[in-house]
C-alpha cells in the first residue's frame, strides 16, 4: 500500500477515535471540577483550584467579574455585602445613597486607576466574604476533585439501595436467561422429536413482535399479580427463556457432534446428565456471552424500570441517574450529573476489558449466524 | 406413534417447556389481549369497555399522533443511512491492516455499550446551549450564533442521530466480522486482473458482505421505529422528539389510555412490517447469498 493511504487511513482513524473517546473524558473531566467551573461558559479543561489573600491569607477562592477602574471597594457596617463604588462620591466614613440617610461603610481598597494592572472581584468559596485583588495575586493549579464521587452518590440519595437493586436484577437475569435459554436450546437441537421445527419456527416468529404490543396487557397482569412496584416484573421472565438467545444456543449446541450423545445413550446416561454434563461445559464460551449480553442488558434498561418501579427508594441506577436529573431544583448540578454517569459507566467498561474477546464474538455472531 | 417416539417428544417438551410456559404467558396471551384491548376504552383500574374502532379513528384526527410518527420518520431518515453508511467506513478502515487495530476496535465500540440513560445525560451536557462543550468549540472557532441543539425544534432531531452516531460500534463489529468473511481469492483474481481498490470495494467486498448490510438495515428499521430511551431523557424542544414509542408510552402509563396505547402498538406493527418488505423489495437483487 502506498504511503499517502496508509497515512490518511491513520489520520482518520486516530481523529474518529479522538471523536469517539471525547465524550468519555469531557465526562470524567466535569466530574472532577468544582461546580462553579461547570458553569463558566469559557471551559478550563483541567479542572484548577484558584487562591489569593483574603482577610490575610491564601485562600481557595471562586474568581468573579473583572473589576474596572477606577473604583472602590467599602463594606457597609454590619452586613458583609460590600458594595463597589465610583470613586468621588465618597467620604472615608459615609456615604449618601440616592435616597435616605448617609450609611456607615467601610473603606476595604480603593483601586488605583492603571491599566497596567487588571483586577477581580473574589470570594470565598462559601460565598460569605467578597474581595478585589489584583489579577496578577490570583493563583491556579491543576486539583482533580475526587471527592465531588463521594458527593454525587450523597446527592443521588439512596444509591447504595440503587445499585443494590441493579445488581440484584443483574444477577436473576443472568442466572434465569442462562439456565431457561440453555435447557431449551437444548430440547430444540439435540433430541428428536415430533413437531419440534414447527415450535422452532413459532419462537423465531416471536422474536419479530415489538416490545409495545405485549406492554399493556403484561402491565395488566403483573397489576393483578400485586407485583407492580416490586422488582419481581423485571426478572420473573428471565427464567421461562427469550427466543433470541435460545437461537444463539441453538447455533452453538448443533456443532457438537451427535456421536457424543449416542455414545452418553448408550451407557445409560439420562437426557437431563447429558444436557448438564457433557454440553453445557462444551458450550462454556457460548453460556458467557449469554451471560455477559443479559448482564448489560439488565444493567442498562430503563423502560423496565420505569414502568414498573413507583417508589424512589426501589429504583436501580439507571433509573436513579434519570431522577437526579430531573429533580433538581433549578441550576442541574453537572459535576454531580457526570459523577455520577461516570459510576453507572464505569462497571461496563471495566466488564468489557475483562472479557473483550466473548464481547466480540458475541456481536459477530448475531451478525454473521443470523 | 410408537412408545419411543412418545418418550421422546415428551422428553423434548419438558426442555422447551419453560419457552412454552413463557410463551404463553408472557407472549400469546398479552398478543391476544392487546388485539381487544386495541378496540376498548381501558385504564387498568376499571374493566375493558368495548368502543370498535374508536382508537383507531382517533388516531386519524390526533394531531399528535401524526408528530410523533413524522418525527420517527424524520429521525430515521437522519440517523440510519448515516449510521449505517458510517459503521461500514469504519469497518472498512479498520479491517485494513494497522497497528493498535485491536485498541482502535475497542474504542469505537465502547460507547454502544454505555447505558442510554448515562449517555443521554453526557450529550445532554455537551450539546448543552450555553455551557456545552460543543458550542463553545464553535463560538471560538468563530461561530458567534451556533444552534441550541435540543432548544431548538429544528436541531433536536440532529441532535439525537449524533448521540446514536456515537452508539454505532455495535454495528461496525457486524461488518468487520462480515469483512473478514469475504473470500480472500476473489480479491487476489479481482486485483490480479488490475481492479482498482474502489473497484474491488463495489464489485467484489460490498456484494459479498450484502445479507449483512441487509441485515443491519434491518434491524436498523425494527430498533429506530422503536427508539425510546435517549429521546425521552434528553426531551427535544416543543415536542420536537416526540418519537411514537414515547407517545405510547405517555398514553399508556400518564395518560392512562391503555387501549390508545395497543391500537398505537398494533399500528407501529403494521409500519415495521411495511418497512421491511419495502426493504427487502428494494433489496433483493442486491443481495447475494454465497452458495446459495
Amino acid at each position: 500500500m502506498r504511503i499517502t493511504a496508509k497515512f490518511s487511513i491513520y489520520l482518520v482513524l486516530v481523529a474518529g477515535a479522538a471523536m469517539f473517546i471525547l465524550p468519555f473524558a469531557w465526562m470524567v473531566l466535569t466530574a472532577l471540577k468544582p461546580l462553579n467551573q461547570t458553569l463558566r461558559q469559557s471551559h478550563l479543561w483541567l479542572p484548577r483550584r484558584f487562591e489569593a489573600p483574603l482577610e490575610g491569607r491564601v485562600q481557595e477562592v471562586w474568581p468573579g467579574a473583572a473589576v474596572t477602574e477606577p473604583s472602590v471597594w467599602a463594606r457597609e457596617q454590619g452586613a458583609a455585602q460590600p458594595v463597589a463604588l465610583p470613586e468621588g462620591s465618597i467620604r472615608d466614613d459615609a456615604w449618601q445613597p440616592a435616597t435616605g440617610a448617609p450609611l456607615p461603610i467601610v473603606i476595604l481598597k480603593r483601586i488605583p486607576a492603571s491599566a497596567a494592572s487588571p483586577w477581580r472581584e473574589i470570594s470565598d468559596l462559601k460565598g460569605l466574604s467578597r474581595d478585589v485583588v489584583p489579577e496578577a495575586s490570583v493563583r491556579s493549579r491543576i486539583v482533580f476533585r475526587w471527592e465531588n464521587f463521594p458527593s454525587a452518590v450523597h446527592a443521588m440519595r439512596h444509591f447504595s439501595r440503587y445499585l443494590a437493586n441493579t445488581l440484584i436484577l443483574c444477577v436473576l437475569n443472568v442466572i434465569g436467561t442462562v439456565l431457561s435459554s440453555a435447557a431449551v436450546a437444548y430440547g430444540f437441537s439435540r433430541l428428536e422429536w415430533r413437531g419440534r421445527d414447527r415450535l422452532f419456527g413459532l419462537l423465531l416468529g416471536t422474536m419479530m413482535i415489538p416490545f409495545p404490543v405485549v406492554m399493556v396487557p403484561l402491565y395488566g397482569l403483573f397489576r393483578w399479580l400485586g407485583w407492580v412496584g416490586t422488582l419481581q416484573p423485571l426478572w420473573v421472565g428471565s427464567f421461562f427463556a427469550s427466543a433470541f438467545n435460545v437461537f444463539l444456543l441453538r447455533q452453538f449446541f448443533r456443532t457438537i457432534p451427535k456421536d457424543l450423545s449416542e455414545a452418553a445413550r448408550i451407557d445409560g446416561c439420562g437426557e437431563f446428565r447429558i444436557f448438564w454434563q457433557i454440553i453445557l461445559p462444551l458450550c462454556r464460551p457460548a453460556l458467557v456471552v449469554v451471560a455477559l449480553f443479559t448482564f448489560l442488558g439488565a444493567w442498562n434498561d430503563f423502560l423496565g424500570p420505569l414502568i414498573y418501579l413507583t417508589d424512589e427508594k426501589d429504583f436501580t441506577l439507571a433509573l436513579g441517574l434519570q431522577a437526579m436529573k430531573t429533580s433538581e431544583s433549578g441550576a442541574t448540578e453537572w459535576h454531580y450529573l457526570m459523577a455520577a454517569s461516570t459510576l453507572v459507566i464505569l462497571p461496563v467498561i471495566t466488564l468489557f476489558f475483562v472479557a473483550q474477546r466473548s464481547f466480540i464474538e458475541g456481536i459477530a455472531l448475531t451478525g454473521t449466524k443470523a | 406413534m410408537t412408545s419411543g417416539d412418545r418418550k421422546r417428544t415428551w422428553i423434548g417438551l419438558a426442555f422447551v417447556s419453560p419457552w412454552l410456559i413463557g410463551f404463553a404467558a408472557f407472549t400469546l396471551y398479552p398478543v391476544c389481549a392487546s388485539i381487544y384491548f386495541s378496540f376498548c376504552d381501558y385504564d387498568v383500574l376499571s374493566p375493558p369497555v368495548w368502543v370498535g374502532t374508536l382508537n383507531y379513528q382517533d388516531m386519524v384526527t390526533d394531531s399528535v399522533f401524526w408528530q410523533s410518527v413524522w418525527n420517527t420518520l424524520l429521525f430515521n431518515l437522519m440517523a440510519l443511512p448515516v449510521g449505517l453508511v458510517s459503521a461500514l467506513a469504519l469497518a472498512l478502515l479498520l479491517n485494513q491492516p494497522v497497528r493498535l487495530r485491536g485498541i482502535f476496535r475497542a474504542i469505537y465500540y465502547l460507547p454502544s455499550l454505555v447505558p442510554a440513560v448515562a449517555s443521554a445525560m453526557v450529550w445532554l451536557w455537551i450539546l448543552n446551549g450555553r455551557l456545552g462543550l460543543l458550542n463553545q468549540a464553535l463560538v471560538a472557532i468563530g461561530i458567534s450564533h451556533p444552534p441550541q441543539w435540543l432548544g431548538d425544534p429544528a436541531w433536536a432531531k440532529p441532535s439525537l442521530a449524533l448521540v446514536s452516531l456515537w452508539g454505532c460500534g455495535n454495528t461496525v463489529v457486524i461488518y468487520l466480522a462480515a469483512l473478514q468473511g469475504v473470500p480472500r481469492s476473489l480479491l487476489e483474481a479481482a486485483m490480479i486482473d488490475g481492479a482498482s481498490a474502489w473497484k474491488r470495494l463495489l464489485n467484489v467486498t460490498l456484494p459479498a458482505i450484502s445479507p449483512v448490510i441487509y441485515f443491519n438495515l434491518l434491524i436498523g428499521i425494527i430498533g429506530g421505529l422503536q427508539v425510546f430511551t435517549t429521546a425521552f431523557v434528553m426531551g427535544g424542544a416543543e415536542r420536537s422528539t416526540l418519537f411514537y414509542a414515547i407517545y405510547i408510552y405517555q398514553n399508556a402509563f400518564e395518560y392512562r389510555h391503555m387501549g390508545y396505547a395497543s391500537a398505537m402498538a398494533w399500528i407501529l406493527c403494521l409500519m415495521i412490517l411495511a418497512l421491511t418488505w419495502m426493504a427487502s423489495r428494494l433489496s433483493r437483487s442486491r443481495v447475494h447469498y454465497q452458495g446459495d
